[in-house]
C-alpha cells in the first residue's frame, strides 16, 4: 500500500465514524455545535498520531504478551499531555468538552490503529495513518457538529443564522443518535455508488 | 432520602447511555441478542462497581495525599484493565459458558468508556465512598437497563422491513434516538 493510501483511507472510505464505527462516545457526547466537535477531533487526532508514532518505534522491543498494557500507558500519557495544555490555554473548550477529554484514553479508534496498525508497520506509514484516521474523525464530528448545530440552534460555528433556537431537541441527547443515524445510511449510500 | 435521588437520577433521569452517551460502543456492539446483552450487563454492574471502589481508595489515599492527581487519567485506566483481566480469568473458570457468550466483548468492557467514566465522575462529584459505590452500582444498572430494551427493539427490528439503506446500524442509530426520548419524559423527576 502507498504512503499515499495510509493518509487518505480514514476520510471516506475507513472514516473510524461512518465506516468503522469506533469512537461512538466522544462522538455523540459532544458534539452539540461544530466547534466542539472540531476541538474534540483535533485533540483526538494529536493523541493518535502521538501514540501510532510511539508504537510503532518500540514495536519490537515490547514482548507480545503485554504489549495491550504497554500501548494503554503510552496512550494515556498523550492525554494527559492535552489535558494540561487545554485546561492551560483553552479553558472554555475544556469546560465544554469536560469528561470526554480523560476518555480519549478509552477511545477505540486510538487503541484500535495501535494495534491493528502501528504495530506492524514502519514509523512513517503509522504517522500517516494516525493523521490520516485522526483527520477523518474530526471531519466527522465537525459535520455531525456542524449539522446538529445547524438544526439545533439556527447556527455554524457560533454564527447565528436566524435569532433563537429552531429544533432544540437536536442539541439534546436524542438529536445526536438520529443526526447520526441518517448520517450513516448517506455515506453508505456514496461509498456504495463508487 | 439522598442515596434515592442517586439511584433514580442515575437509572432514569440522567441515564449513562442515553443522555450522558458513556458506552456507547457496546451498547450499539452486543445489543443483537436479549440474553447476550443481559450477560454484558452482568459483567458490566460487575467490574464498574469493583472498579469505582478501587479508583476512590486509590485516589483518596495514594494520589491525592502525594500530590499525584494529575495522573489520575493512567492510574485509572491501568486499574481497570487489570481488573477486567482478572474478571476474565475468573469467569473463564466459573461459567465457561457465559464466557463464550461473552467472547469478544469482555476485554473490550477496558475500553468501555463507562466504567472510566463512572470512576472520573465519581471522584468530581465529591461522594464518599458508600455514595461512590451507590453511583456505580445505579449507573451500571442503567446501563444493563438501556442496552436489554434496546436489545429487545433490535430482535424485533430484525423481523421488520426496513429501506434498504437504513438498514442495520442507521435504523438501530435512530431507534436509540426514539429510546433516548422517552428517558427525556424522566426529566425533573428528581
Amino acid at each position: 500500500m502507498s504512503q499515499l493510501t495510509n493518509f487518505t483511507k480514514g476520510f471516506i472510505k475507513e472514516n473510524p465514524v461512518f465506516v468503522l464505527l469506533l469512537g461512538m462516545c466522544p462522538t455523540l457526547g459532544v458534539t452539540t455545535s461544530a466547534i466542539n466537535g472540531l476541538g474534540m477531533g483535533l485533540a483526538t487526532t494529536f493523541v493518535l498520531v502521538m501514540s501510532n508514532l510511539v508504537v510503532s518505534l518500540v514495536r519490537n522491543f515490547i514482548p507480545d504478551k503485554v504489549r495491550i498494557p504497554s500501548f494503554i500507558v503510552i496512550i494515556a500519557s498523550f492525554v494527559t499531555i492535552v489535558e494540561l495544555v487545554m485546561q492551560a490555554y483553552l479553558p472554555e473548550l475544556f469546560e465544554s468538552l469536560g469528561l470526554f477529554i480523560p476518555l480519549i484514553v478509552v477511545n477505540c479508534i486510538v487503541l484500535g490503529r495501535a494495534e491493528a496498525f502501528a504495530s506492524k508497520n514502519t514509523p512513517v506509514s503509522s504517522l500517516l495513518d494516525g493523521l490520516g484516521m485522526g483527520l477523518g474523525f474530526a471531519f466527522a464530528l465537525t459535520l455531525l457538529g456542524g449539522v446538529r448545530e445547524l438544526l439545533g440552534s439556527s447556527a455554524i460555528f457560533g454564527i447565528d443564522l436566524v435569532k433563537g433556537d429552531l429544533m432544540l431537541v437536536f442539541i439534546l441527547a436524542p438529536g445526536a443518535f438520529i443526526v447520526l443515524g441518517y448520517l450513516i445510511a448517506i455515506i453508505n449510500k456514496l461509498n456504495k455508488a463508487h | 432520602m439522598e442515596y434515592f435521588v442517586i439511584i433514580v437520577g442515575s437509572i432514569f433521569v440522567s441515564n449513562i447511555v442515553l443522555t450522558q452517551f458513556l458506552g456507547v460502543c457496546p451498547f450499539l456492539g452486543v445489543s443483537g441478542k436479549l440474553d447476550t446483552s443481559i450477560g454484558m450487563g452482568g459483567a458490566v454492574i460487575f467490574v464498574l462497581t469493583l472498579a469505582t471502589l478501587v479508583t476512590w481508595i486509590i485516589q483518596y489515599y495514594v494520589l491525592n495525599p502525594f500530590g499525584l492527581a494529575f495522573m489520575q487519567t493512567i492510574v485509572f485506566i491501568l486499574v481497570i484493565a487489570s481488573l477486567v483481566q482478572m474478571v476474565e480469568i475468573i469467569l473463564k473458570k466459573v461459567s465457561p459458558s457465559l464466557y463464550s457468550a461473552l467472547g469478544v466483548f469482555l476485554p473490550l468492557i477496558t475500553t468501555n468508556c463507562a466504567v472510566l467514566g463512572v470512576a472520573i465522575l465519581t471522584i468530581q462529584k465529591d461522594f464518599n465512598l458508600l455514595e461512590g459505590v451507590v453511583y456505580a452500582v445505579s449507573n451500571a444498572i442503567g446501563f444493563t437497563l438501556a442496552l436489554v430494551i434496546f436489545a429487545g427493539i433490535r430482535e424485533h427490528l430484525d423481523l421488520m422491513e426496513v429501506p434498504k439503506g437504513m438498514k442495520g446500524v442507521p435504523i438501530a442509530l435512530i431507534v436509540a434516538g426514539i429510546l433516548a426520548l422517552s428517558f427525556m419524559g424522566f426529566t425533573g423527576l428528581v
